[in-house]
């Protein structure tokens, strides 16, 4: 019992100067993150046959890597392609990891590592291990397509795709549509339904609603252009509340539940506590496609 | 023959005073832990990751005890002078080593079972508790009974490598032995195309002969296949089975034999 004490107590103080430490005589604790070994092959003879379980460790560290810097509103991602090949070095069946990094390392900052190329590099790796895995060509032909904005290219993957074992059957109308009107926000929409409907996890989904959600708000803030131009041609049944917009009585929000604003000038826009900023044809975005 | 599984059940016996099966305790704290932690930070890989973590768990621990426990199964019987009282009964040998060596995989076999029984408990709470699902393969796969029995014969290799080095050498040596086969019969696969970055043959040769004598555990790692739901055919686990069963029966021959020579005075 007292030996019980005895440790209880002395933990306890252990835990209390740790604290005080912390607080009083911390350490600056800024420091370049590293990865201190770069080399797939070297990283799977070191693990001697648990080479799943480091790429568990490393696709973990890829996601806090990629989630720290985005909730710290940092945009470089340096790390984030070495650590998804080193992923797919040690575990080359990891399928999430090719596809989170053609979103996320093609998609332009601050989404993103804004790097296609190096995005199309690791879905080709992917395809080398995996040669009928459709759906690794159709996310290169999406890279071409939403980043790299080269319609006949993706049409081009979109067609490759079509011809693999177990490829929907949508596809090959997808290639047509897009050599024929690439770039449009009709076909953008048919793209990221198409990314939906075949991603496997939530983080892919979650990219791909998001872009849905953008596309409507295009759309909502277009018809809602067209409204505020119309009152203010009619002299002014619209009005508006703190840049709130308004339209008899009714707050209009965006897919997220923030409402649009509207500027003096009667331009309508995002509001600014909204996460869809920046829509991809605001000014600053290379996600130039939708018209 | 008799005394064969006599001498099996006093060493399975002695493991559990020995407090061996402790180390389920930690295998449930480390799976249970993890498949509360994994689902905040792997992106959905939950299921994934739950049996990348229990293969390999069961992997780790089964080494530690095959080493750790098999480097012992003759050395302390001679450091606690044990052995004459044993060698004094009308038992032979072979029979002390084969005892010993079934023992240890007697206890390694129901160490595995309870972890593969712990880890299909994880994955089907995963499954109907927390809703997770998993696109490659299905959540309560019986095909990871396959990479699990592959797993327990690695170690029955390994144990029989711990107790061919224990007959002759200290129980240090012994674990330095037996841990440099299992790390050099991991990449052994590296081995077998050293001829096409050598400049000398022989040099070519030596490492093609080693390459042949070496135990090709990597043979019996098909975990990761297994995770994503890629086939393992039968004969593929037929004979890797076998080839596992004649490594053994070719350690434990000249383990006995060493064995039945050495002079204890």
């Amino acid at each position: 019992m007292l030996t019980a004490v005895a440790v209880g107590v002395l933990m306890a103080a252990a835990a209390g100067l740790q604290l005080v430490r912390e607080r009083t005589a911390a350490l600056s604790n800024q420091h370049e993150e590293t990865l201190y070994l770069t080399s797939g092959k070297a990283l799977r003879a070191i693990t001697i046959g648990y080479a799943a379980l480091a790429a568990d460790v490393y696709w973990i560290r890829a996601i806090q890597h990629f989630g720290g810097k985005h909730v710290g509103r940092t945009s470089d991602f340096p790390l984030l392609y070495p650590l998804l090949d080193l992923t797919t070095t040690l575990d080359p069946h990891f399928s999430i990891a090719y596809r989170f990094g053609s979103i996320f390392l093609g998609e332009p900052s601050p989404g993103g590592a804004g790097r296609p190329d190096l995005a199309i590099a690791l879905l080709q790796k992917g395809i080398r291990e995996m040669p009928d895995k459709w759906e690794y060509v159709v996310d290169i032909g999406f890279v071409h397509y939403w980043w790299r904005h080269d319609f006949v290219e993706a049409a081009a993957w979109f067609e490759r795709a079509s011809h693999l074992p177990k490829a929907p059957s949508w596809l090959p109308s997808m290639a047509a549509t897009t050599l024929a009107r690439g770039g449009d926000r009709a076909s953008s929409r048919r793209m990221w339904e198409a990314l939906r409907e075949s991603a496997d996890n939530d983080w892919l989904r979650g990219s791909a609603d998001r872009a849905l959600m953008q596309l409507r708000a295009l759309d909502e803030m277009d018809q809602l252009q067209q409204v505020v131009n119309r009152m203010a041609a009619n002299g002014g049944a619209f009005r508006i509340t703190g840049q709130v917009a308004q339209i008899n009585g009714r707050v209009i929000v965006d897919p997220t539940g923030v409402p649009y604003e509207v500027d003096t000038a009667g331009r309508v826009h995002l509001g600014k506590q909204s996460t869809l900023a920046p829509l991809p044809t605001q000014a600053g975005s290379q996600n130039a496609p939708v018209s | 023959m008799t005394a064969v599984p006599w001498i099996a059940v006093n060493v399975f016996r002695e493991s559990i005073r020995d407090k061996v099966f402790y180390n389920l305790v930690a295998f449930a704290i480390l799976l249970m832990g993890a498949s509360y932690l994994i689902g905040q930070l792997t992106a959905g890989q939950d299921v994934k990751m739950i049996k990348d973590l229990g293969l390999a768990a069961t992997s780790v621990f089964g080494l530690f005890i095959a080493i750790f426990i098999g480097i012992g199964l003759v050395s302390k019987e001679v450091e606690r002078r044990s052995i004459y009282s044993l060698l004094a009964k009308p038992v032979d040998r072979y029979q002390i080593v084969l005892g010993k060596y079934a023992g240890l995989v007697l206890t390694i076999g129901v160490n595995v079972a309870i972890m593969t029984v712990a880890l299909y408990a994880v994955l089907a709470y995963m499954q109907w508790a927390l809703g997770v699902g998993s696109s490659e393969a299905p959540v309560l796969d019986p095909a990871l009974l396959k990479a699990l029995g592959l797993t327990f014969i690695e170690l029955c290799l390994v144990t029989a490598l711990a107790l061919f080095f224990s007959t002759f050498s200290t129980p240090l040596l012994s674990a330095a032995l037996t841990f440099g086969f299992f790390v050099a019969g991991r990449l052994s696969n590296d081995l077998r195309n050293f001829d096409d970055v050598m400049q000398s043959s022989a040099g070519g040769r030596v490492a093609q002969a080693v390459y042949w004598v070496l135990p090709h555990l990597e043979a019996f790692n098909v975990r990761a296949q297994v995770v994503h739901g890629q086939p393992v055919p039968v004969a593929y686990l037929a004979m890797t089975a076998a080839y596992g069963v004649l490594y053994i029966a070719a350690l434990l021959v000249p383990a006995a034999v060493i064995f039945s020579r050495r002079d204890f005075k």
